[in-house]
């Protein structure tokens, strides 16, 4: 058994004090992640078993600037790439699931805001609060509907002087209890399509929520998709410029993708990470002889770079591209997004069940210091929250017009 | 019962050996030195004496076993395992 760190680190880097299996890049993010990452892993469990939201390590990512950090530098903030967004989340999923699902969903809407938002009033002020460390939250699929985010019935109805309303029935609306505001999409207007949606800040003074249904589920406990329904009575500048589909192809999907997949390889690079504390007792026990599980720890962590590779493309692909809406509205990249969401919800359960096998009993045991039962239950969350199928259902109209990016 | 007059020699509860005796114990057995790893002096560089990332490897998991302690991420690297004094720091910060 060669420990790849100390092979890799021969000919570069004699003094570099990256840890084998931490992202590599980041760097200004890196020590802030890994602080907030540490009061995540302390209340993992307990925000596992109890199914209530992260609050210690949602706490810390504001006071470390990590919601945050992609506030463009022309507003006042770190202009924060996908890449290390990305990084970010693979460091928060290793430690606590849910935490990193959060960070993930609310840059997944926080990131309209500056890129479709417009100059508004509204608008604004939630970029300043986003900001100051303002955690923002999502309704997008609705009942009656069947978990597709690109429909709405709810819609926008305009009263007097600018004045707003809107009523949505939603089956989930994750850590809405904890968001200082919470992006809802709905039709433009009660005579709209379904499909010609805004996309409306609601925050917490002008909204109404009442609980319809409670989020017990096998994993991803943490992040409280309770139902509610959402009344809310607002201000028509709170409306981001653009359409949703726009929005939508353009950031919330292709950023939301990328960050989810980058939260599962945490998952499984905490799993990794146990499956190797394993088979280091087992070497340490007989010392010269490679244990047969350090085999399978190989196999892992082929399929675990595989998957950290593809997203870190990904990221990269989209910081790349990230001002060129000819690319983001392009088939081909819709495609790729979606089979980044796909490969990487696939390979997690995978990933996570090697480390179990190599693990043995106490990896299947429901608690202690090498149990992967939180993982590999909190990584059967990444094929279910929107559906793959859903996702292949529209790739197949999609594949009859465009191939992979080679 | 029989003494065994090596017991003395192997770790024990009662005897937890220093680090730098782990250590060069460790390079003994694993270490596959070109030399006599008692003999190193403790800032010889370690690569010009035969020693590996292969067998450093077992180097290390053979010191974690004598010492009761796991060498942080932190630590893994080349140049840690580069001398007997800086595997000896690494392996007493360790515990």
């Amino acid at each position: 058994m060669t420990a790849p760190v100390l092979a890799g680190s021969t000919e570069t880097h004699p003094t570099d004090t990256t840890a084998a299996g931490t992202t590599a890049s980041a760097d200004r993010f890196a020590a802030r992640a890994a602080l907030v990452a540490e009061v995540a892993a302390q209340h993992a469990d307990e925000v596992d078993r109890d199914a209530r939201p992260p609050r210690e390590a949602i706490g810390a990512m504001r006071e470390h600037g990590l919601l945050a950090a992609a506030v463009p530098v022309a507003l006042g903030g770190e202009g924060a790439t996908l890449t290390e967004l990305a990084a970010i989340a693979t460091t928060l999923g290793r430690a606590c699931a849910a935490t990193a699902m959060v960070f993930a969903m609310h840059h997944g809407q926080a990131m309209a805001l500056w890129r479709h938002g417009g100059v508004g009033l509204g608008v604004t002020a939630m970029t300043e609060a986003v900001l100051a460390g303002a955690l923002v939250a999502s309704s997008t699929t609705e009942k009656g509907i069947g978990g597709d985010a690109r429909r709405s019935t709810c819609a926008i109805e305009v009263s007097s002087s600018g004045r707003i309303h809107l009523r949505k029935d939603a089956p989930v609306i994750s850590y809405a209890t904890e968001a200082d505001a919470v992006f809802v999409t709905a039709r433009r207007s009660p005579d709209a399509a379904p499909s010609d949606q805004r996309l409306v800040i609601c925050l917490p003074e002008d909204t109404t929520l009442t609980q319809t249904s409670t989020w017990d589920t096998l994993g991803l406990r943490g992040t409280c998709s309770n139902g509610w329904v959402l009344e809310a009575v607002t201000h028509e500048d709170r409306v981001l410029r653009d359409d949703y589909a726009t929005i939508s192809a353009r950031t919330v999907l292709p950023v939301s993708h990328v960050l989810w997949a980058s939260v599962w390889t945490g998952i499984a690079a905490g799993a990794a990470e146990r499956a190797r504390q394993a088979v280091r007792k087992q070497a340490r026990a007989a010392v010269g002889t490679t244990p047969p599980g350090a085999l399978r720890l190989a196999e892992l962590l082929v399929d675990l770079q595989s998957l950290a590779d593809a997203v870190r493309h990904a990221a990269e692909r989209f910081d790349a591209a990230a001002e060129d809406p000819s690319v983001l509205e392009s088939t081909a990249y819709a495609l790729a997004a979606n089979a980044l969401k796909i490969n990487a919800s696939e390979r997690v359960v995978d990933i996570v069940t090697k480390a179990m096998r190599i693990v043995g009993i106490a990896g299947f045991a429901a608690s202690g210091p090498t149990s992967v039962a939180r993982h590999l239950r909190d990584a059967h969350g990444a094929a279910v929250m929107v559906s793959n199928d859903r996702l292949l259902q529209n790739d197949a109209a999609l594949a009859l017009m465009s191939g992979a990016i080679l | 019962m029989h003494q065994d007059p090596t017991a003395a020699a192997a770790p024990s509860a009662l005897a937890v050996p220093t680090a730098e005796e782990a250590v060069r114990r460790a390079l003994a057995a694993h270490g596959r030195l070109t030399v006599d790893a008692s003999a190193v002096a403790s800032i010889a560089d370690l690569y010009a004496l035969g020693l590996t990332s292969h067998a450093t490897v077992n180097v290390m998991l053979a010191i974690e076993n004598d010492l009761d302690v796991e060498f942080p991420d932190a630590v893994l690297h080349r140049s840690t395992f580069a001398t007997i004094e800086s595997i000896t720091a690494a392996a007493e910060a360790a515990e």
